[in-house]
């Protein structure tokens, strides 16, 4: 090993999105020194696509009169369905507003409150007040007793993250971009750093550190139909489980969303539904009314995507070369209405399925969202099982949002603990000696060279990536999808075995020389068919239904027998992850009843 | 509906293999309804050609990973529609950035460095105090600056400028847009004689030919003409009067 690919740095964070910038600048403002590692330029990264918002209890806003972190909090646990820590929960809800502010200061244009009166959508009239005029206002999010979503236009995640990274490139922390992190580096006790491929040449380095944070996001493309950006393909919480010492949390807790646009799966958003679009089915009949009488289109997230589900399982689905979609039906809403209120959906609509939805049905279908589940850590983001490794953001489990998590929160999430586990990281730094652990550094980058030779030399004859990929991906969707049952989820977990076994013997159909797209995908599969499997084996094992997880066999909450956390870590050698569980922290809010979304009712549907 | 076979010729070239020549590929893919670029260039690299290299990130016009000429136009290939493009189409590398291999860019250098260079943060002598409530500001002003952070980086306007292509040092409308974002912020402390030292210049506003392709050419639809004219004016003005 030449000493010319080893980098050493106090600090490396795995992961450029908001959560690692956000690490990585109060890391560096501490005197640290920093390298962040990206597959992409960190402005690409996937959290540049949340256009919503994110929550913090500023109360400026009419509607957010009155707003405080205890009432946050509140709807924090009841939307996790009990599954949270309180006490993180409680720590984030209160340095929220400071987190928002900072960014204000650093330069995000948070849309402010203009004083006077407005007409709302559904008729009703609210006053800003005058005293609150030029502070940050703040939009409506489900789930959430006031208005409480900070936003800049339909932009928030675009004007936070290039904010994040002015200030990144302001105080010189180092980037490098189109580098993956491949493996750790570590001895079972402490973590030294990660073995990373350069994506432009192909070659392997090593990053020395005192402490890492991995801040990769969310897996949702082990889903192939899902909202994340392509590159979210969960290669930081892999390679943390890979160690086989550190634990994933509640990987079975996975969020959905009913509407994502077939067959590029992009969001669109509630507001369809919510102003009064319809869903129909290949006959084009409105089918929500027959499922759920009452709220029809408008129950809640989960409730609507088991119902769609469950109607194209019956064979009322469209069924095209690419799959299986429902309609959404915004066309009776009228042009001026589309236009004006729903103009984001309208764009989408025509820049990627080149539909008018003034005149034309929407293809829409189910689509993976966020991943709950992660690298666990305790309340300062340090991983469990290995010192100084350290975790962030959607690839953490921090747990702040238990079974489900707030739309808003995940944003607000990134940039809070970011803050908070980039002091730790600090502190961390400053008490720990570096070392540099030649041989070690030595083994692990000789394993990974191992791999990439195997992968180059075998016969043409093994597998094909793309297939077992595409199998790994139909498997998720359609056994351990929104609806989950003792018999699918035996069935997905013998399916990913299999797959499992046979990603040892993938062959490439091209060289896989240099910075070869088809070996990258064949390097990343194995340890995504592992976060595969810990997600059904995880869903397999808890026979309850809590926030996203929905058991038809076990419709109902169990808080006597599954008040807790799902651990799942992968001693090597293993064909299943380890499962064991702890307790969930509870402070202040005993468990109780959602007072909304119908989880644990709604599993077995009228015919 | 009769289903088109598309002929689809990308370029080809691996910095990495210096050997092997430039060339042009040819694939077909049968188009499938709402094709987007994104979906054919996948379809071909899965089924035809796992080596063919190009970027996608979003896949939803936001990140701004995926420009490419597309028959002879700067475009996002995830938001370019197969069903806007006659059968045969031709993809080549953005010009200007550096190539990675076959249609992939590095964008990402090119636009770290236009942000070091013109210092893109707000420049201020404040700290922040986490006991106060935030500084008021207007939400007309907020939205103005919004609107010109909207840029995603994605090079066409520099792709399709005259200048940029023959000046390897000039900021492109990308670059002169980010000093409007600044110049329109409160928050930010420079005065335009600040502002004249980094774009004052040939390199700067002063280097632009006013042709307007980059106008053309944004995907986000940014109003380019109008912010460069501002730049113009405030930078001319600096120009003569010094910035008073
Ligand atoms: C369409 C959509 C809309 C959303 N809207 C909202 C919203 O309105 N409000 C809200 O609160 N949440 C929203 N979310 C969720 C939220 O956007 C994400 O949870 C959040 O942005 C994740 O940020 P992150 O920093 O953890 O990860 P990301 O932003 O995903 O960043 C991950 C980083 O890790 C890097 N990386 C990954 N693997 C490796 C590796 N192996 N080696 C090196 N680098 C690696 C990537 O290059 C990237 O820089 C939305 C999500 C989607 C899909
Ligand atoms: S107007 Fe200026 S910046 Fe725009 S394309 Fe022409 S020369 Fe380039
Ligand atoms: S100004 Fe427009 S074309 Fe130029 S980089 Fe920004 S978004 Fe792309
Ligand atoms: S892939 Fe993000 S803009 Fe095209």
């Amino acid at each position: 090993m030449s000493l010319f690919n080893i980098h050493l740095t106090d600090v490396l964070v795995i992961g450029a999105g908001l959560a690692g910038e956000r690490a990585a600048v109060e890391a560096a403002s501490f005197g640290c020194d920093v390298t962040i590692l990206s597959l992409v330029p960190p402005r690409r990264s996937h959290s540049t696509a949340a256009q919503g918002g994110m929550q913090a209890s500023l109360g400026n806003c009419a509607k957010g009169l009155g707003d405080n972190p205890d009432i946050h909090f509140e709807d924090t646990v009841k939307g996790s369905d009990w599954g949270c820590e309180q006490d993180v929960a409680r720590l984030f809800v209160n340095v929220a507003p400071i987190a928002i502010r900072q960014l204000a200061f650093w330069g995000v244009p948070w849309n402010r409150v203009v004083a006077g009166k407005r007409k709302l959508p559904d008729g009703s009239i609210i006053e800003e007040l005058k005293e609150k005029e030029g502070l940050i206002t703040a939009r409506a999010f489900g789930g959430t007793a006031k208005w409480r979503t900070c936003y800049t236009s339909d932009g928030t995640g675009h004007s936070v993250q290039y904010t994040m990274d002015s200030i990144v490139v302001k105080l010189g922390v180092t980037v490098h971009d189109r580098i993956e992190a491949m493996a750790l580096i570590h001895d079972g006790e402490r973590c030294y750093g990660a073995v990373a491929r350069d994506l432009r040449t192909g070659e392997l380095r090593a990053y020395v550190s005192k402490a890492t944070v991995i801040a990769t996001g969310g897996y949702g493309r082990i889903y192939g139909i899902s909202t994340n950006a392509v590159i979210n393909e969960g290669t930081g919480m892999a390679i943390a489980q890979d160690t086989g010492v550190v634990p994933l949390g509640n990987m079975e807790a996975v969020q959905f969303h009913p509407t994502g646009l077939f067959p590029v799966w992009i969001l669109i958003t509630e507001g369809a539904r919510g102003d009064g679009g319809y869903l129909l089915d290949k006959n084009e009949h409105r089918f929500m009314p027959d499922y759920e009488p009452v709220k029809k289109e408008l129950a809640s997230r989960d409730v609507v995507s088991r119902c769609m589900i469950q109607h194209m399982r019956k064979g009322f689905g469209v069924e095209t070369d690419m799959g299986t979609h429902l309609w959404l039906d915004i066309r009776h809403l009228g042009a001026k209405h589309i236009h004006t209120n729903l103009r984001e959906i309208d764009n989408i609509c025509k820049n990627f399925a080149g539909i008018d939805p003034v005149k034309e049905l929407i293809p829409v279908r189910p689509t993976q969202h966020y991943s709950m589940g992660g690298i666990r850590t305790n309340i300062d983001g340090h991983a469990y099982g290995l010192k100084g490794l350290f975790a962030a953001g959607e690839a953490s489990c921090w747990d702040l949002h238990g079974f489900n998590r707030l739309g808003g929160n995940s944003l607000a999430e990134t940039i809070v603990m970011g803050l908070i586990v980039g002091e730790k990281v600090a502190e961390y730094t400053e008490g720990t000696e570096f070392v540099l652990p030649q041989r070690l550094v030595q083994d692990h980058m000789k394993k990974q060279q191992e791999r990439i030779d195997k992968l180059i030399k075998a016969s043409n004859n093994g597998e094909n990536v793309y297939e077992l990929r595409r199998k790994m991906e139909e498997t998720l969707m359609e056994k351990v999808g929104i609806f989950r049952n003792g018999k699918d989820l035996e069935e997905a977990v013998h399916t990913l075995q299999d797959l499992l076994k046979r990603s040892q013997n993938i062959s490439l159909r091209s060289s896989g020389k240099g910075a070869n797209p088809e070996l990258a995908s064949a390097l990343r599969l194995p340890g995504m068919i592992r976060l595969a499997l810990s997600i059904a084996y995880g869903a397999l094992m808890r026979t309850e239904s809590r926030g996203s997880h929905a058991r038809e066999d076990y419709p109902q909450r169990d808080d006597v027998n599954w008040l807790k956390r799902t651990l799942a870590t992968w001693p090597e050698g293993n064909e299943l992850p380890e499962l064991s569980y702890e307790p969930v922290t509870i402070t202040e809010l005993p468990p109780g009843d959602r007072g909304y979304g119908e989880a644990s009712q709604s599993g077995k549907s009228k015919e | 509906m009769i289903r088109r076979t598309l002929t689809i010729e990308v370029f080809r070239f691996n910095p990495q293999t210096p050997d092997i020549k430039p060339y042009m590929e040819t694939y077909t893919v049968k188009e499938v309804p709402n094709m987007t670029l994104f979906v054919a260039l996948n379809t071909i690299r899965e089924e035809q050609d796992p080596s063919l290299m190009f970027d996608f990130v979003c896949r939803a016009a936001i990140c701004g990973s995926c420009a490419m000429l597309v028959n002879g136009r700067p475009r996002l290939a995830c938001k370019t529609l197969t069903k806007t493009l006659p059968s045969h189409i031709k993809l080549l590398p953005l010009p200007v950035f550096k190539l990675i291999g076959d249609l992939s860019v590095d964008t990402g250098t090119w636009f770290r460095h236009l942000n070091l260079k013109t210092q893109a943060w707000i420049h201020t002598d404040k700290t922040f105090d986490p006991k106060a409530i935030e500084e008021r500001m207007d939400n007309e002003t907020a939205l103005k600056i919004y609107e010109a952070e909207r840029c995603i980086e994605c090079g066409c306007c520099v792709a399709g400028c005259a200048t940029a292509n023959i000046r390897d040092d000039f900021l492109g409308a990308a670059g002169l847009n980010k000093i409007a974002r600044f110049m329109v912020d409160p928050r930010d402390k420079r005065s335009d004689q600040n502002f004249f030292e980094v774009i004052g210049t040939d390199e700067g506003v002063f280097g632009c030919m006013g042709l307007m392709a980059c106008d053309d050419n944004c995907p986000q639809e940014l109003p380019l003409q109008m912010q460069l004219a501002f730049v113009r004016r405030r930078m001319a003005m600096t120009g003569i009067f010094g910035g008073k």
